[in-house]
């Protein structure tokens, strides 16, 4: 039994390619190369070496003591937050950058919500001096001002997405709309573990260098490469399939993953797709969704722009399904103060969708001598605007 | 015979003219009015749009009308009651379009199974993909007698057309470019060398040109090479200026 992708491109009944033919020759150009590609000694030397000087890797995985002792229970925090650009995005964005110049493209598109895709993409892009189109949703764009006048800075053209909700879902009709018109010469780079095959195995491929280190990491610490729990929040699904991935088939490594419940799960106002969601096809993919029973794609909602995408990727919608992760649902009032707890105990300011991850020591009992990792995604400047309102700062 | 095979694989040198509208624009209950006056004013094929929210091979005339009929209260269950009568007064072919996730909802059976006691004789169905087709909803189709209609592009490579070809029934609809629904109007070197390419490869099935045309022009050049021609985003754009009743004007002005 693996619960990784198998060789038609699905996780058990989810994923896939459900793509209109127009789409048909960039992805399947994609897809008769990506593990050719990686697997070249140039790529992964030049990748690697990218990680290490640019990005900033490997990053601290770092026992949080004080945080221990309050919880009683062993907590390493996998600090993505120290990354390059501010999160674990950039680890995909230099993946895929490398892969677009492999296949001899020479214009990226992107989609963001919150910006720090687009801002982890455009700052690829300068580094390599390619063209980049970001779209983003025109009420995102709004409500996410410095990460657009970052994009900005680095050179990207953002385009603001007009139709639909005008959010991170229409932003991605957007960009594979841009895709159907310029097939030859653009590489889209997806920003999380979702879209047609192989966007969600090629993801989870440049971000497993995450599960990797947490291996080397703990041995060194604790003698053992095997935690007991990892923890990780959930939107599409990046961070939680990168701090997943090589112990996705290694059951005595228990998987814990944090969706947004927002203002509660069934109060209307929620991003928890793995309750709310039915299986459907979301950006060319099949997997859990929420929707309307007429199959309408619905909006969902949180605190944390990183979270509110009303789909999550099929690796997820496997592991929920076949019961492989525990799924728990935080609302934003538990996030936020987990989020305060983690600046207060260790002096790190947590982006809000990490704080999510952080919330599930509220909820979830563990054992004094459990190792329990939790991905520490990204950091929370960004999110500075949002802690002040909410806390009255 | 379903109604599509016989329309569009007789012998006659006759052309067709396909017209695509959103079900439920621009109000909620025009569906089997447009439906009528197009069949009077000589279109030969329909597409009825199934709306979606997240039509991502549509450009925004399309997107601005599937958003309004949504909103105007459309829905699969609705549309199906707006079209239970209409083989009473219509008899081109009907074809539905739409998104796979709605039609998944429904139940991919139940659909098909409804579209043939309503008399609808195929699907476009832009994001099932054709091995997934093959492989699961093949036989629920021809159990039922819908022909799904499978799409081609300007880079879909030869060997790829000639295995659309094999499968499909009824027609092959020819993306004209690379490029959403509704965008700029008229045909350059490059559509009409594609054009010819695939007219020159003596396809089984007949095939239909859409995407890209608008006018009287574009369609009389879209047909010099194929069997028939789609238009979508134009038709909808004069419900929106001109309103339901103003369908005849519009098709005579394609056809002449």
């Amino acid at each position: 039994m693996t619960y990784n992708i198998n060789e038609k491109g699905y996780y058990g009944e989810f994923g896939g390619a459900y793509i209109p033919e127009m789409l048909y020759p960039n992805v399947e150009e994609l897809r008769q190369n990506y593990l050719k590609v990686m697997a070249e000694p140039e790529f992964q030397e030049e990748f690697n070496a990218l990680l290490k000087d640019y990005v900033g890797r490997p990053s601290p995985l770092y026992f949080a003591k004080r945080l221990s002792e309050k919880y009683n229970t062993k907590i390493y925090l996998k600090r993505e937050d120290l990354n390059h650009t501010g999160a674990h995005k950039i680890n995909n964005t230099i993946g895929q950058i490398l892969m677009a110049k492999r296949l001899g493209k020479n214009r990226i598109i992107a989609e963001t919500g919150a910006g720090q895709h687009g801002v982890a993409t455009a700052t690829v892009c300068a580094l390599m001096g390619l063209e980049c189109i970001v779209y983003m949703g025109e009420i995102d764009i709004a409500r996410q001002a410095p990460n657009v006048a970052r994009m900005k800075m680095l050179g990207a053209t953002v385009v603001p997405a007009l139709s639909g909700s005008r959010t991170l879902k229409d932003a991605t009709n957007e960009a594979i709309r841009d895709w159907i018109n310029n097939p030859v010469d653009t590489h889209y780079i997806i920003g999380s573990v979702v879209g047609p095959h192989p966007y969600p195995d090629m993801v989870a491929r440049f971000q497993a260098i995450v599960s990797e280190e947490i291996q080397w990491q703990l041995k060194e610490k604790e003698g053992t490469t095997k935690p007991d729990y990892v923890v990780a929040c959930v939107g599409g699904g990046s961070n939680a399939a990168g701090a997943f991935y090589h112990f996705l088939d290694d059951t005595e490594v228990k998987l814990i993953a944090v969706e947004a419940a927002g203002k509660g799960v069934h109060s209307g106002e929620s991003a928890a797709t793995s309750v709310l969601g039915k299986e459907g096809i979301i950006h060319g993919s099949k997997t859990l969704l929420m929707q309307t029973p007429d199959g309408q794609v619905t909006e969902p909602y949180s605190i944390s722009a990183g979270l509110d995408y009303p789909g999550v990727g099929p690796m997820h919608a496997h592991l929920y399904k076949s019961g492989r992760a525990e799924f728990i649902a935080i609302t934003d009032d538990d996030a936020m103060t987990a989020g305060l707890e983690l600046c207060k105990r260790e002096g790190i300011i947590p982006a809000i969708e990490s704080s999510h991850a952080l919330a599930v020591f509220e909820h979830k009992k563990f054992q004094p001598d459990d190792v329990v990792v939790v991905s520490l995604s990204g950091r929370g400047d960004k999110d500075l605007e949002t802690y002040i309102k909410h806390f009255n700062l | 015979m379903n109604r599509i095979n016989q329309k569009l694989q007789e012998k006659s040198n006759e052309k067709l003219l396909s017209i695509y509208f959103t079900a439920g624009y621009p109000n909620l209950n025009d569906t089997a009015t447009i439906i009528q006056d197009l069949e009077k004013s000589g279109v030969g094929m329909i597409e009825i749009g199934l709306p979606f929210s997240d039509p991502l091979a549509d450009g925004p005339t399309i997107q601005a009308s599937s958003t309004q009929a949504l909103k105007n209260g459309m829905t699969t269950e609705v549309l199906f009651d707006q079209l239970k009568d209409i083989r009473k007064t219509v008899n081109i072919p009907l074809v539905i379009m739409g998104y796979f996730n709605p039609i998944l909802q429904y139940g991919v059976e139940a659909f098909c199974k409804k579209c043939r006691e309503i008399g609808i004789d195929g699907l476009i169905i832009p994001d099932l993909p054709v091995d997934v087709f093959n492989d699961r909803y093949k036989s629920i189709f021809e159990t039922y007698d819908i022909i799904n209609v499978f799409l081609i592009t300007p880079q879909t490579s030869e060997e790829r057309v000639r295995f659309i070809d094999s499968i499909s029934q009824g027609f092959i609809y020819m993306v004209s470019s690379a490029s959403v629904t509704g965008s700029s109007s008229g045909f350059g070197d490059i559509q009409t060398d594609y054009f010819k390419r695939i007219a020159k490869m003596n396809l089984k099935n007949p095939q239909v040109i859409g995407f890209g045309i608008s006018d009287h022009e574009s369609y009389a050049q879209a047909t010099k090479y194929a069997k028939g021609a789609i238009i979508g985003s134009a038709f909808i754009k004069n419900l929106s200026k001109n309103g339901v009743d103003n369908t005849e004007q519009f098709i005579q002005s394609i056809l002449n």
